[in-house]
């Protein structure tokens, strides 16, 4: 009894492609809001850190399937309707994105305060003090995290198969309905699948520490 | 759109489901905080078989995701295996193997942490290797990473939804089955939303509080 790969992976291609979009679709907004919420919540503004501080600790309590479900099934009750996609990506970017926030905000905090008085002393606007001096020097910071943070991006991905997106997941699940006696054989590709992804982030975000870091 | 009658009607129903949730997650917690000692002092062995293949397999279990292994342990294993388990069980293993791989991360910090001459000091005293770990590393390596280890049942409490896709009947599918008899969607799910805010916000404002204390005693 041969196992037959090949008959899997036009439909595995397809899924594998359209996890790639999500994650790559979800690591933007997460990006975004991660940079705008810890920067928030170190301003001086006390409204704008309220309002990262509420964001941050709101979404890091909330569940993501919960989230997902809320945002697919009963926001349309409110008149808002998303595409199945563009609900997968807001409820991840928004849950990833708060845990982000955390990282980038411990970054800022993280650079030692003589680089603030230093660039204080040679009379740096606020800021070139924020753009040349503190972000690189976070952004060196971030990245190590960050790749962690990332590869939970990409496995909670997978949660969008509930909403019955054709993700890897998805398909996996159908092509099990076709070849139900291969259930082990397809699983296990599947957990391949994404362990490849997920190093291929790790590897990607590896590269990328050594370019920013190379001033060290 | 938010019918206050409804949502008292159902409020019965979901409460008896968290009851679910929480039972899975506090069994989920108690495995991975025993598997995760275990491959923690595995990592640390002599053997540098067991040291690397204990390595690969929680950089695997780290790079998938917990529903793939959940539909791995459901629906594969019982064809592998002469053994069934329930969905509840399934759900169980599953999130005490994949949190374990993150809980022995935290371990290994909590022992890197209890300074080198507790260790020189065991040996002088000629202590056997089950009472120093016992007697001496783990009493000082475990109370610092409690505070840590806290936030991990958090994690594991908001994962509990992810089960549902094997068929355990917990809060959000319990919340589902609700939406598709009434056909009324948005109170099942916002109050599914908030009892989970809810709770993980109190286990943290709980956990900030324990930390503090641990502080205090640390340093009095």
């Amino acid at each position: 009894m041969s196992v037959p790969w090949l008959d899997w992976l036009p439909l595995l291609g397809e899924g594998t492609l359209i996890t790639i979009k999500i994650a790559l679709l979800s690591i933007a907004v997460a990006l975004c809001l991660s940079a705008l919420a810890g920067l928030g919540s170190t301003s001086p503004i006390i409204i704008i850190r309220i309002a990262s501080r509420t964001y941050i600790e709101l979404f890091r309590a909330c569940s993501l399937l919960v989230l997902l479900f809320w945002v697919y099934f009963a926001l349309p009750f409110v008149g808002v309707e998303l595409s199945k996609l563009w609900a997968g990506v807001l409820a991840i970017g928004l849950n990833i994105g708060a845990y982000g926030a955390e990282i980038v905000r411990s970054a800022i905090f993280a650079v030692p305060k003589g680089q603030y008085e230093a660039s204080l002393a040679l009379n740096l606007t606020p800021t070139e003090r924020t753009w040349k001096i503190i972000i690189p020097q976070a952004v060196a910071r971030m990245i190590p995290p960050m790749s962690n943070l990332l590869i939970e991006l990409l496995k909670s991905t997978s949660l969008v198969y509930f909403i019955t997106l054709s993700d890897l997941t998805y398909e996996a699940m159908i092509i099990r309905n076709n070849y139900y006696s291969y259930t082990p054989y397809i699983f296990a590709l599947l957990l391949g699948i994404y362990f490849v992804l997920s190093s291929s982030i790790s590897i990607t975000m590896r590269i990328l520490e050594r370019k920013f870091t190379a001033w060290r | 759109m938010w019918n206050w009658s409804y949502a008292a009607e159902i409020l019965p129903t979901l409460l008896n489901a968290l009851l679910v949730t929480i039972g899975a997650t506090l069994a989920g917690f108690v495995l991975a905080s025993i598997l995760g000692i275990l491959i923690a002092l595995g990592r640390r062995s002599r053997f540098a078989v067991l040291r690397l293949g204990l390595q690969g397999i929680v950089n695997f279990i780290r790079s998938t995701p917990l529903l793939v292994q959940l539909f791995f342990l459901y629906y594969s294993l019982p064809m592998i295996l002469p053994i069934s388990l329930s969905a509840f069980t399934t759900g169980v293993i599953g999130l005490g193997l994949h949190y374990a791989t993150y809980l022995s991360e935290v371990y290994r910090s909590g022992i890197d942490a209890v300074p080198k001459g507790q260790w020189e000091a065991a040996t002088a005293l000629d202590l056997s290797p089950v009472r120093t770990w016992f007697s001496i590393i783990l009493p000082q390596a475990v109370p610092p990473i409690i505070p840590i280890m806290g936030n991990y049942l958090i994690v594991i409490l908001k994962e509990t939804p992810t089960l549902s896709a094997i068929t355990l009947v917990e809060l959000l599918l319990t919340a589902k089955n609700t939406a598709s008899v009434s056909y009324r969607v948005f109170e099942p799910y916002t109050i599914t939303g908030i009892l989970f805010l809810v709770i993980s916000l109190l286990l943290s404002f709980g956990m900030a509080r324990l930390e503090k204390r641990l502080n205090r005693r640390h340093t009095a």
